[in-house]
């Protein structure tokens, strides 16, 4: 595979590279750019963040999860160029110097080039652009107060990259004819769980189709009726459509994964992959979503819930590809709930995702789903008919919990035990009337 | 002066832009080996045949080597020898190295090292606190019991009684460059190891003896690490060793680094502990008697564990003077990773006991738990009174010699110093007898008191409590006294080398290894203050056995205490060279010579200090030295309990206020403020980095870093999307820290105090605001476990509405 791209301003062409060698890699490896480090090899600790630069902007991305057919038509900057070409400190090196905010100084080229990126891009939402950056030395505090005092200085000219013009474009048709001739192919797209495949199950990939080659499912098309997101959408994107219309939603996306991981995981990834630990299902089937398949010529549209048939098993036939998700419009009412050991960047032991509509006092249509409570996500199906035309009174909600039970027969495991996944699901039931009767629900609104 | 200021860290402007080298960084001769280890994937049993074959065959392998094909049993132990470094056919845990492979690249070797195929009959795993006492799985030959006065009358004829069981999990120490070395082969068999270790002469020794050639013919250097924690105190050695074998074997340059699952699944992590207790008090809560059992889990190998057990139990008092009390230490065998140093070092397991003592107790008394707290201080100064009782005669256990001790590691128990003269005037002391002559927390507990509003935010919890149906906050406290010094009392010595060239610039060199916590640069400070010159004269260079031999590791907080003291005296030695020449040219005394501002001056003449190191090589006065400390004061009798281990007390206290969601056990922490006692700083900022970051690590142990490992012994928990530390979202909301003007009141380098671990334990507030929080929702004791997930909030919570 060729792969032609800019690296720190210069420009890199590779012929016949191996499609899973990592980004990291082949800059330690091959290219003796030692600045971008190997802290956990799975797109958890940001120490390898780059900057990289394409048509719809500069975001952060983990280096180590990262295969260089990815960049094909891109613009990549390691923390090597975040000085100016003549050596010249950018704001957020010279702020992380007089703030203290390296010791090890391992996890620092990382923070710095997402310090670098968030200070392009304006984004002063300092807790949120480094998420997705561990440091073990420091507490934190120090960096923050860098970011802040970094804040509001020019950007450097040589942050800006020269115009990219992307990776040779392959239409929706013939991408689907591809991979109906081969459908042993592994179809990759942000690799932010297949990336994982290559580095720590050491997985072979051969025959591998990159999908950030396909316009066509980058789309986000929204209606008077839905909105509809290709497969290849981030959930950067989805994030940011979604702030408005699905305002609980957006919150779960900022906390299911780093400004890195958003940046390159895509919707379809996390539908298609079957996690039944993936947090965006639950929330997409309580709003009703309809999955897009495409296998050759046919296309098929199905509820999301009917998706996930088994634990491993979805309803995907080999050389059908996912292209994308709608979401009917509606009004408001969805509340999505993440429960994990950490409030950023961890996953799942339980996502709930609640939308009910109350009329006269009566609960009028339930759509309930979850994570992390079956081998699938799923609708809590007792629950929704326990709900559908009750009252909506403190004990109709304590009366269904007990429903849960029906069910859902959770597992235990490293996150969380059954029963505490069965009584926190119960208890988010709780918290749906509590916040309805404005009863101060969420430990993240609390100040001191 | 260039102590004292607010100095960045001296590779600061390296760590931003990249330029900052690590092992793995370090460029690599053509032809280097990369190495991986096979693991096990049972925890306990033996195995009953391995087939290499294909991993023999694997693209780019070089060599595979077996416990059986190593040129010496290559011992990874910095204690008992019981570390081979390749299993042989007894497996002791799930995922120790079975064999080594060596291939062209870091990628080939970790893909061959799964190739194995390897039978095994299994055994029963000694996993849990149960097992190994079922089994009486355990180093030492029974527990360790040190005791003073009579706790069991004191707790049985007190007015009120408590008793209860406190769980504490490990941690990992997740430094987050992972373990790696580099070895390369010199002519005539002689190795030069790069290390990320805080050892290095510990991976000398144990290169030597793996490749049985002396000390002399291994070097190590280590310039940085990203991160130690404890972590590479001794995890280093099997890696080192290694490389070291490799190399010896093919003339080529080995290097090995940990992937992240590796790492977590090979080294050792901090000791969980179990800690049950029974108390009794006055109404006003003061302690009368109190005894404690330790459990603790050390894995597979004896590593540190034995001297972590005892600094366990030498911190069961922390701040609190305690009459009459009994400490019972279990040191157990289990089959998992042999648990190791990490900051603090068994003090915050040994600390939390007693923290969680206090908590029960003001629970129970309905009291605010600052006032149990103060009441059970040590006294400030005591005028008058007993002396004390003498201690108690050796109870539980003989020591156990050793032979070939590894003396410069902490791991090593064979040493016993007599114990020195009874205090004499009468005085409190610890329960191990020391006397607290520098306690602080008197007025440092009051002014954090002030400066946090304590008072007044506890009332207003309390009223926010009452309006709030589902959340809940909680306010805590927490002191902490930490001792500083080896104890094991050889250990506390440092050793430095300075040259001065003839430009008058500096090369400094010192035992002391770097891994971010600023020892070089606080050093450095040292040495730019003894010559008088500004900081940029002075170089700072790589910890290098070939330079400082005999070190110990850079641990227990004493670099800066130890390797500071030792720079000075090099300093000093070549300054009163170059002053007694200056003295004898001007005819003048040697006091009359001043080096301050980068210059000399003598009565009335004035040269730069170039000018000086020129004149007094050009009249042949040597410009360099070493330099040696000794810690004064020290006497240690471990078996007894007995004698004085610290040299002095490190203090601080903190004050966190949480909230908690009572529907899902899921908390924030809302604010906490610092006051931490790091005697007169060499270097406020980076004094100041070290207490948030401790406070935070300290946090990250109690709260979300969970390490679950499950029923055949497989961790389950083994890379970060796992394994939860601290993110940056999780650091207080308000974050106020500050450092108490103090000075040491013993005679340490420029009278600061140490500062590496001491603070870590700050983040026990955080801890006990969450009991707080639990308390609020019912009438019993939380009796809350560590570390505190959602999942055990929630269940205290419950318990806590339950009555129970």
């Amino acid at each position: 595979m060729d792969v032609t791209f800019l690296l720190n301003g210069e420009s890199v062409e590779l012929r016949d590279v191996s499609p899973t060698v990592t980004l990291l890699d082949w800059l330690r490896e091959d290219r003796g750019l030692t600045g971008t480090k190997e802290g956990c090899n799975e797109g958890d600790c940001g120490a390898c963040t780059v900057m990289v630069t394409d048509a719809r902007g500069a975001r952060g991305l983990n280096a180590c999860i990262l295969f260089l057919p990815q960049l094909d038509g891109c613009a990549v900057r390691t923390v090597e160029g975040i000085s100016g070409p003549d050596g010249t400190f950018h704001p957020v090196q010279d702020a992380m110097v007089t703030h203290h905010g390296s010791q090890c100084g391992f996890c620092t080229p990382g923070f710095v080039v997402q310090m670098a990126v968030a200070h392009r891009n304006g984004d002063h939402a300092h807790d949120d652009a480094l998420a997705g950056n561990l440091c073990r030395c420091t507490g934190y505090a120090p960096i923050i107060r860098a970011a802040e005092a970094a804040a509001d200085a020019p950007v450097p000219d040589w942050m800006m990259e020269p115009q990219v013009q992307g990776p040779d474009p392959i239409s929706l048709d013939d991408l689907a004819a591809d991979y109906l001739a081969r459908p042993d192919a592994t179809l990759i797209a942000g690799a932010t769980d297949v990336g994982l495949w290559v580095t720590k199950s050491l997985v072979a990939l051969d025959d591998v189709i990159f999908l950030n080659r396909c316009p066509d499912l980058q789309d986000i098309a929204i209606t008077d009726d839905t909105v509809r997101f290709g497969a290849g959408v981030t959930m950067d994107r989805v994030m940011e459509i979604m702030a408005d219309r699905h305002p609980s939603y957006a919150e779960m996306i900022r906390r299911y994964g780093s400004a890195q991981v958003r940046a390159a995981a895509t919707i379809g990834g996390n539908i298609a992959n079957g996690s039944p630990i993936g947090d965006n299902p639950p929330a997409l089937i309580a709003l009703g979503a309809v999955l897009h398949l495409r296998r050759g010529d046919e296309t098929r549209d199905l509820p999301l819930e009917d998706f996930f048939v088994d634990y491993g098993k979805q309803d995907r036939h080999p050389g059908e590809l996912v292209t994308g998700v709608s979401i009917p419009v509606q009004q408001d009412r969805l509340r999505v709930y993440k429960l994990s050991k950490r409030f950023d960047q961890d996953i799942s032991a339980v996502c709930g995702a609640f939308n009910l509509r109350i009329e006269d006092g009566t609960v009028a249509a339930a759509r309930i789903a979850f994570g992390g409570m079956a081998g699938v996500p799923k609708r809590a199906t007792s629950v929704e008919a326990d709900l559908i035309g009750a009252r909506w009174t403190e004990d109709t909600v304590r009366a269904v919990m007990d429903r849960l039970e029906a069910d859902f027969t959770p597992l235990s495991d490293m996150r969380a035990s059954a029963e505490y996944r069965l009584k926190t699901a119960q208890n988010m039931l709780l918290r749906v009337w509590n916040e309805d009767q404005g009863i101060a629900s969420n430990v993240l609104e609390v100040s001191a | 002066m260039s102590v004292q200021k607010p100095l960045p860290h001296d590779a600061a402007r390296l760590h931003v832009t990249g330029a900052a080298r690590y092992v793995d960084d370090i460029p690599t001769p053509r032809g280097t080996l990369h190495l991986a280890f096979g693991q096990s994937s049972i925890a306990a049993g033996r195995i009953t045949a391995i087939d290499l074959e294909a991993v023999r065959a694997a693209a780019g392998v070089v060599g595979v080597w077996e416990a059986k094909d190593l040129p010496s049993e290559c011992d990874c132990s910095p204690s008992a020898h019981d570390e081979p470094m390749l299993s042989g056919a007894t497996i002791h845990y799930l995922g120790q190295p079975v064999f080594l492979v060596a291939a062209t690249s870091h990628l080939a070797a970790r893909k061959a090292a799964r190739l194995a195929q390897i039978t095994y009959a299994e055994r029963d795993a000694i996993l849990t606190i149960e097992d190994a006492l079922a089994a009486d799985a355990r180093f030492e030959d029974g527990p360790r019991i040190w005791e003073k006065g009579d706790p069991g009358e004191a707790i049985d004829t007190a007015p009120h009684q408590v008793s209860g069981v406190i769980e504490m999990g490990g941690q990992e120490h997740f430094y987050l460059e992972g373990q790696s070395a580099m070895a390369l082969p010199q002519e005539g068999g002689d190795m030069v190891v790069q290390s990320s270790t805080q050892h290095p002469t510990e991976i000398q020794h144990k290169v030597a003896h793996a490749l049985n050639i002396p000390m002399h013919a291994v070097r190590v250097e280590t310039r940085r690490m990203g991160g130690g924690f404890g972590g590479k105190e001794s995890q280093g050695n099997a890696l080192a060793i290694a490389c070291a074998v490799v190399a010896a074997a093919t003339g080529k340059p080995a290097k090995m680094r940990y992937d992240r699952d590796d790492d977590f699944m090979i080294t050792g992590k901090r000791h969980d502990f179990r800690i049950a207790y029974r108390v009794g008090f006055d109404a006003a809560g003061k302690v009368t008697g109190v005894e404690f059992e330790q459990y603790t889990r050390c894995g597979w190998a004896q590593d540190l564990s034995i001297p972590v057990a005892d600094r366990a139990m030498l911190h069961a008092d922390n701040a609190y003077h305690l009459p009459h009390v009994r400490i019972e230490s279990h040191r157990l065998r289990t089959n998992t990773q042999s648990a190791t140093a990490f900051r603090g070092f068994g003090g915050p397991q040994g600390m939390l006991g007693i923290e969680r003592v206090m908590d029960h107790i003001a629970h129970d008394l309905g009291l605010d738990p600052v006032e149990v707290r103060r009441a059970n201080y040590y006294a400030s100064h005591v005028e008058g009174g007993q002396p004390p009782a003498p201690a108690a005669p050796p109870r539980g256990i003989l020591e156990t010699e050793t032979t070939d001790a590894d003396l410069a590691s902490r791991g090593s128990t064979g040493l016993v110093e007599e114990t020195g003269a009874q205090p004499a005037a009468a005085v409190q002391t610890t329960p191990y007898g020391q006397v607290v002559e520098d306690f602080e927390l008197d007025a440092l507990t009051d002014r954090l008191l002030a400066s946090a509003n304590y008072g007044a935010r506890r009332a207003e919890v309390a009223a926010w409590n009452a309006e709030h149906p589902v959340l809940k906050k909680g306010i805590a406290f927490s002191p902490v006294k930490f001792g500083i010094s080896f104890t094991l009392t050889h250990l506390n010595q440092a050793g430095a080398l300075v040259h001065v060239y003839q430009d008058g610039s500096i090369h400094m060199n010192h035992g002391g290894t770097e891994m971010g916590q600023g020892l070089f640069q606080k050093v450095a400070q040292v040495a730019a203050d003894r010559f008088g010159v500004p900081l940029e004269m002075v170089k700072i260079t790589a910890t290098d056995t070939g330079k400082v031999p005999n070190t110990s590791a850079t641990a227990a907080s004493s670099g800066s205490d130890l390797n500071g003291m030792a720079v000075k005296a090099a300093c000093d030695t070549i300054r009163d060279r170059m002053a007694n020449h200056l003295a004898a040219l001007h005819q003048t005394d040697r006091d009359k010579v001043r080096f301050a501002d980068g210059h000399v001056t003598v009565g009335e003449e004035r040269y730069s200090f170039a000018q000086v190191a020129q004149m007094a090589y050009e009249a042949r006065v040597s410009l360099s030295a070493t330099g040696f400390y000794r810690t004064p004061k020290l006497s240690w009798d471990r078996i007894k309990g007995h004698g004085r281990p610290f040299f002095y007390f490190a203090y601080g206290a903190a004050v966190s206020e949480v909230v908690v969601d009572t529907l899902t056990g899921e908390y924030r922490i809302l604010r906490t403020d610092l006051l931490h006692d790091a005697g007169a700083s060499l270097n406020p900022a980076l004094d100041i980095g070290q207490v948030e970051g401790g406070f935070v690590q300290g946090a990250g142990w109690l709260t979300t870093e969970e390490l679950v490992w499950d029923d055949s012994g497989r961790l389950r928990t083994h890379a970060p999307s796992t394994y939860k530390i601290p993110a940056c979202s999780d650091r207080p909301g308000v974050f106020n820290v500050d450092l108490w003007d103090g000075r040491n009141r013993e005679d340490t380098i420029y009278r600061s105090k140490a500062v590496g671990e001491p603070p870590f334990m700050l983040g026990m507030s955080v801890f006990l605001a969450l009991s707080d929080a639990i308390a609020s929702c019912g009438t019993a004791y939380p009796a809350l476990d560590a570390p505190a997930t959602p999942e055990r909030v929630l269940a205290a919570i419950d318990r806590v509405r339950d009555g129970v």
